[in-house]
């Protein structure tokens, strides 16, 4: 008996580093998923790219589908206004992130409270969030009963409308801000607290301020984590949908907008594609940006 | 000294609750308004509603159809989270537990995937959707759905399995179970947990996603995609009660499961 037992203990010894045998089962496991992947981001890539070079009506290639969009006065305030809303939203969601991250990084007493009210946004949808601040900010919106009953204002504010074009933009900053920072604070949060006590204490000891420390410190160590968040958010900014569609419909157009509006309104979908093919090429164009230029020279520290 | 002290507690806590206000205010309000009768909502000089009724969620619910978008948006996400359990936790299990050649620049390619913006293949699968014969139906938008989760689980599985430390899996198989044995009795309850809150974290990327669900669908629309249709043509009330629902699943879940929620979106954002 006992002699068996130990057999079997020898047998299993030598299995005991499965990494070194069976070369083939890991192969087998990451297959399906990677096979699964490639056929429903490969194929649709392809497919995008054959629909926008594609003449609708004769189906030979063609550039028809640009010069449609070149001339489409939508096209180029989509472009406008994509980029002016990634360049208002992202750096203020940025700083909001970082100050508020620094700010639970304090741990005084509550703070998880605060940790997990305001990563609440992270499970919220566009829609539903879109939805809340319309609720927030309409006609007879809570902010508008508010200030007229505070008698603050005596006729109410308008947000929405084609008329209050920059209202809406408002509007939707707003809602952008209260809906994503939570995804950059997370990250920069995360990062933050990778950042070793002794650092900011030997720091201290020779008599850095608190502002040299987060100058000197804090925000070089962080620099990676802000890289990721900033790639991350730019990378939604240029999907941003829901929000822009139900709080401002086609008044103020972005890239996604029409993307949706060429195909469930018009029935194109090669004007769609190239809606989307030029989403995938900022998308990649951005993030070799960021990854370029917020490349961080403390790198070894982290590691 | 001491007065400097007080002023600086009474600053972060003023800061602190400024921050809870800012995020829970709204949410408190899209309730209050979703309940609120259709007198008080219009009656500006009232800031609160003070009469509520559960009208405008049920005529939302059975007479607008959102009932059957809701059933639509849950038969999604739970096909979703099979297709991406099924697909996604043997390659998570292999990435955690195994070391073999490409492993490095597998992980990197499943990493760069979570950052693909999914609304670029809407287009091209709705075309090839109407030659499959799956256009409109919730199938189709699952099987994009999954697209889009199934990066994420593979990297949450393979971080929760990671957690499990493999000397128990170990210990099991010197006691005669095989390798698929020790996983199933051993390493799969003890990651139980963290792939509850990796499901529920699946669940709400498919319940909330609303550019591929419109754009694939045109009568078997799931919730988000039929608030952007029919619920924007509907009186104000209908809209904060669909914004009410849209938001509840999410509600629920950070109570849950906050802890986890939070720490699952650190693992895909890292």
């Amino acid at each position: 008996m006992r002699e068996s037992g130990q057999m079997k203990i020898k047998h299993y010894f030598f299995n005991l580093f499965p990494r070194k045998i069976s070369s083939y089962t890991p192969y087998l496991l990451v297959a399906p998923a990677l096979i699964y992947l490639f056929t429903f981001i490969g194929y649709p890539l392809v497919q995008a790219i054959v629909l926008a070079f594609q003449d609708p009506s004769t189906g030979s290639p063609s550039l028809i589908n640009f010069e449609t969009l070149v001339k489409d006065a939508y096209f180029w305030d989509a472009l406008k206004y994509t980029f002016i809303l990634a360049l208002i939203i992202i750096p203020l969601q940025t700083l909001l992130a970082l100050s508020v991250a620094l700010f639970l990084n304090m741990r005084f007493k509550g703070a998880n409270v605060v940790l997990y009210t305001f990563t609440i946004p992270l499970t919220i949808s566009d829609v539903a969030a879109a939805l809340i601040w319309y609720n927030m900010l309409t006609t007879s919106g809570f902010l508008n009963r508010l200030l007229l009953n505070l008698g603050v204002i005596k006729e109410p504010i308008y947000f929405f409308g084609y008329v209050y074009r920059h209202m809406e933009l408002l509007a939707i900053i707003v809602t952008e801000i209260w809906r994503a920072t939570a995804i950059v604070f997370v990250i920069v949060f995360a990062g933050l607290q990778l950042i070793g006590r002794d650092y900011l204490e030997a720091a201290e000891v020779c008599g850095a301020s608190v502002l040299q420390r987060l100058r000197y410190i804090v925000l070089p160590l962080i620099k990676p984590s802000i890289q990721a968040a900033l790639i991350i958010r730019t990378l939604f900014a240029l999907q941003v949908y829901a929000v822009v569609w139900i709080l401002a419909g086609r008044d103020i157009p972005i890239l996604a907008g029409e993307a949706y509006y060429w195909m469930s309104e018009l029935y194109n979908p090669h004007i769609a594609a190239t809606y989307s093919l030029l989403i995938a090429f900022f998308s990649i164009l951005i993030g070799w940006l960021y990854i370029k230029l917020l490349k961080p020279k403390y790198e070894e520290v982290l590691r | 000294m001491k007065t400097t002290v007080i002023l600086r507690r009474l600053l972060v806590y003023l800061c602190a609750t400024v921050l809870v206000l800012w995020i829970v205010v709204p949410l408190a309000l899209i309730v209050l308004f979703a309940l609120s009768s259709m007198r008080d909502y219009y009656d500006i000089h009232k800031v609160l509603p003070t009469k509520f009724t559960l009208k405008h969620i049920s005529e939302l619910l059975f007479d607008l159809g959102a009932i059957y978008s809701i059933i639509n948006s849950l038969l999604v996400a739970l096909m979703t989270i099979a297709l991406s359990f099924a697909l996604g936790l043997p390659a998570g299990y292999a990435l955690s537990r195994y070391i073999f050649p490409g492993r490095d620049s597998i992980k990197l390619l499943v990493l760069s995937m979570r950052m693909f913006p999914v609304m670029i293949i809407a287009v091209p699968l709705a075309v090839l959707y109407l030659r499959l014969g799956l256009s409109d139906t919730l199938l189709g938008v699952a099987l994009a759905h999954t697209t889009m989760a199934l990066p994420f689980t593979i990297i949450i599985t393979s971080s929760i399995f990671g957690g499990v430390p493999v000397e128990y899996e170990e210990a099991a198989m010197i006691f005669g179970l095989s390798r698929f044995e020790a996983f199933l009795k051993i390493t799969l309850p003890l990651a139980a947990p963290g792939l509850a809150a990796a499901s529920i974290f699946t669940f709400v990327i498919s319940w909330n996603e609303v550019f591929v669900a419109s754009i694939l669908t045109l009568t078997n629309r799931t919730l988000p995609a039929d608030i952007l249709v029919t619920v924007l043509n509907s009186p104000d009330p209908y809209k904060f009660a669909a914004g009410f629902i849209m938001a509840l699943p999410s509600l629920i879940f950070i109570f849950i499961a906050r802890k986890y929620l939070v720490t699952m979106w650190g693992i895909t954002t890292r």
